[in-house]
């Protein structure tokens, strides 16, 4: 590891003790459960694209700490290494570090529906960025080719969100977000200005969430970005329907992803039963050039295959095959993955 | 618009397909079955169970267990994450830790 490495690691950490420590200083009403936690996940991923593969070891820890009755400060920072072989007809393999803080943001408790973020947050576009991006919770290494649109190539903004419950009823939930971020070049918290927000209603009944976003970068060349979601968990199966289509002003996709828990096998614990086959279609289309939104140059379509096997003890093994197909040429990506998720106390508050 | 209703039309036939199996099917996820080893015996029918499930699990499975003095600091992370109500805050608390 470079110095330059241990240097932003160093960095980073001393950015979440600093936070730790305030933390501890301000949590003067704590009751017995509210003791601040680490949570998150550590994993070693491979990654095979056109006969070239990575190895990457990541982790990823996440830290909540409640302070008093309405305030939360949490924060997640994504450190990894990147072994990739040598460009140029060279033999052997270089590395590339990477150190980032996804969110550090405190969130306020305004009211019975209502919370107030402040800091730096993720994006709250799709439903990728907010849920599925934790390395313990998604079924594929690589996240969807349409991720960058309308989270905008950072997927964190700096700024203010509004977010809450606009009702909540037996028979359905509707969920909102508002946000707006300023233009931050800062190494650690780098944002663009935008605004946006997402609307959301679930049926419990039938297990059916479906919702809309949209944003619009405010720097720049201003750009409108618009989105719809649908998941689905029919009832009483162990399959999973997640969906996501968004567009922006030159590019536009989609992806359909549908995972099945073998738990009919002998029950979820079973060897058979912990195997879990996912399949995940995606499109993108492309009207012009734009290398600002993230989007492969050529339209391009990508089935992805994986089996994931979750082992005891929160260890989770992914292993997937796609196949890009492109006017820029085809290739076979291969990806394998060990993660384990971890969730620890903290400290003890006093 | 002609991507988006093909977008739509593979939603719904995907979805509408395996729901025929689904009906078939007697469930019971991994995180339902975590839920019920969680930290203490839960009534099923409770409110928090149900926030439980429609909130939590359909990201992330259950934690295979986590220590009591966390679970109101869970409570409240959850309650921003999935965007909860306070009163369902208080109900996942309680399923969490009863």
């Amino acid at each position: 590891m470079s110095r330059l490495s241990l240097f932003m690691v160093s960095r980073l950490l001393k950015r979440m003790v600093l936070v730790a420590i305030a933390v501890e200083a301000l949590n003067l009403s704590a009751s017995a459960q509210n003791d601040p936690y680490v949570s998150g996940g550590a994993g070693f991923i491979t990654s095979t694209k056109g006969g070239n593969t990575s190895y990457i070891p990541v982790i990823a820890p996440a830290f909540v700490a409640p302070i008093g009755d309405r305030l939360l400060v949490e924060s997640r920072a994504t450190i990894l290494e990147s072994f990739f072989p040598r460009g140029g007809n060279q033999s052997g393999y270089d590395h590339e570090h990477f150190a980032d803080l996804s969110y550090l943001q405190a969130d306020i408790l305004a009211s019975r529906y209502t919370t107030i973020v402040g800091g730096e947050f993720l994006t709250p576009f799709g439903t990728y960025n907010e849920r599925l991006s934790p390395i313990w919770v998604s079924n594929f290494s690589e996240a969807p080719l349409i991720f960058s649109l309308g989270t905008m190539s950072t997927a964190s903004s700096v700024g203010g969100m509004l977010r809450g419950s606009a009702a909540s009823a037996e028979q359905f939930n509707i969920t909102y977000t508002a946000f707006f971020s300023a233009a931050s070049t800062n190494e650690q918290f780098s944002a663009q200005r935008a605004t946006g927000g997402q609307v959301s209603v679930y049926f419990p009944k039938i297990q059916l969430e479906a919702g809309a976003s949209y944003d619009r970068r405010l720097q720049d060349t201003h750009e409108n970005f618009s989105g719809v979601h649908v998941w689905w968990e029919p009832a009483g199966s162990n399959l999973r329907l997640r969906s996501e289509y968004a567009r922006g002003a030159h590019s536009l996709g989609y992806w359909i992803e549908a995972d099945y828990r073998l738990a009919h096998f002998g029950g979820a614990e079973s060897v058979i039963g912990r195997i879990e086959p996912v399949f995940r279609m995606q499109q993108t289309f492309r009207s012009a050039p734009d290398p600002s939104d993230g989007l492969p140059v050529a339209n391009t379509t990508q089935p992805d295959f994986a089996l994931d096997y979750r082992l005891p003890h929160e260890i989770r093994i992914n292993t997937s095959y796609s196949r890009e197909f492109s006017s820029s040429g085809n290739r076979n990506i291969w990806q394998t993955g060990v993660v384990y998720r971890f969730l620890i106390p903290a400290w003890r508050v006093r | 618009m002609k991507r988006f209703a093909v977008f739509l039309f593979l939603v719904v036939t995907t979805g509408s397909l395996v729901s025929l199996q689904g009906q078939a099917s007697s469930s019971s996820s991994e995180d339902r079955k975590a839920v019920k080893t969680a930290p203490k015996q839960v009534n099923e029918t409770t409110r928090g169970e149900r926030v439980f499930q429609q909130n939590c699990s359909r990201c992330h499975s259950a934690p295979q267990g986590f220590p009591p003095q966390i679970s109101a600091s869970i409570a409240r992370h959850m309650r921003v994450r999935a965007s909860l109500s306070a009163a369902d805050e208080k109900a996942l608390l309680k399923f969490l830790n009863p």
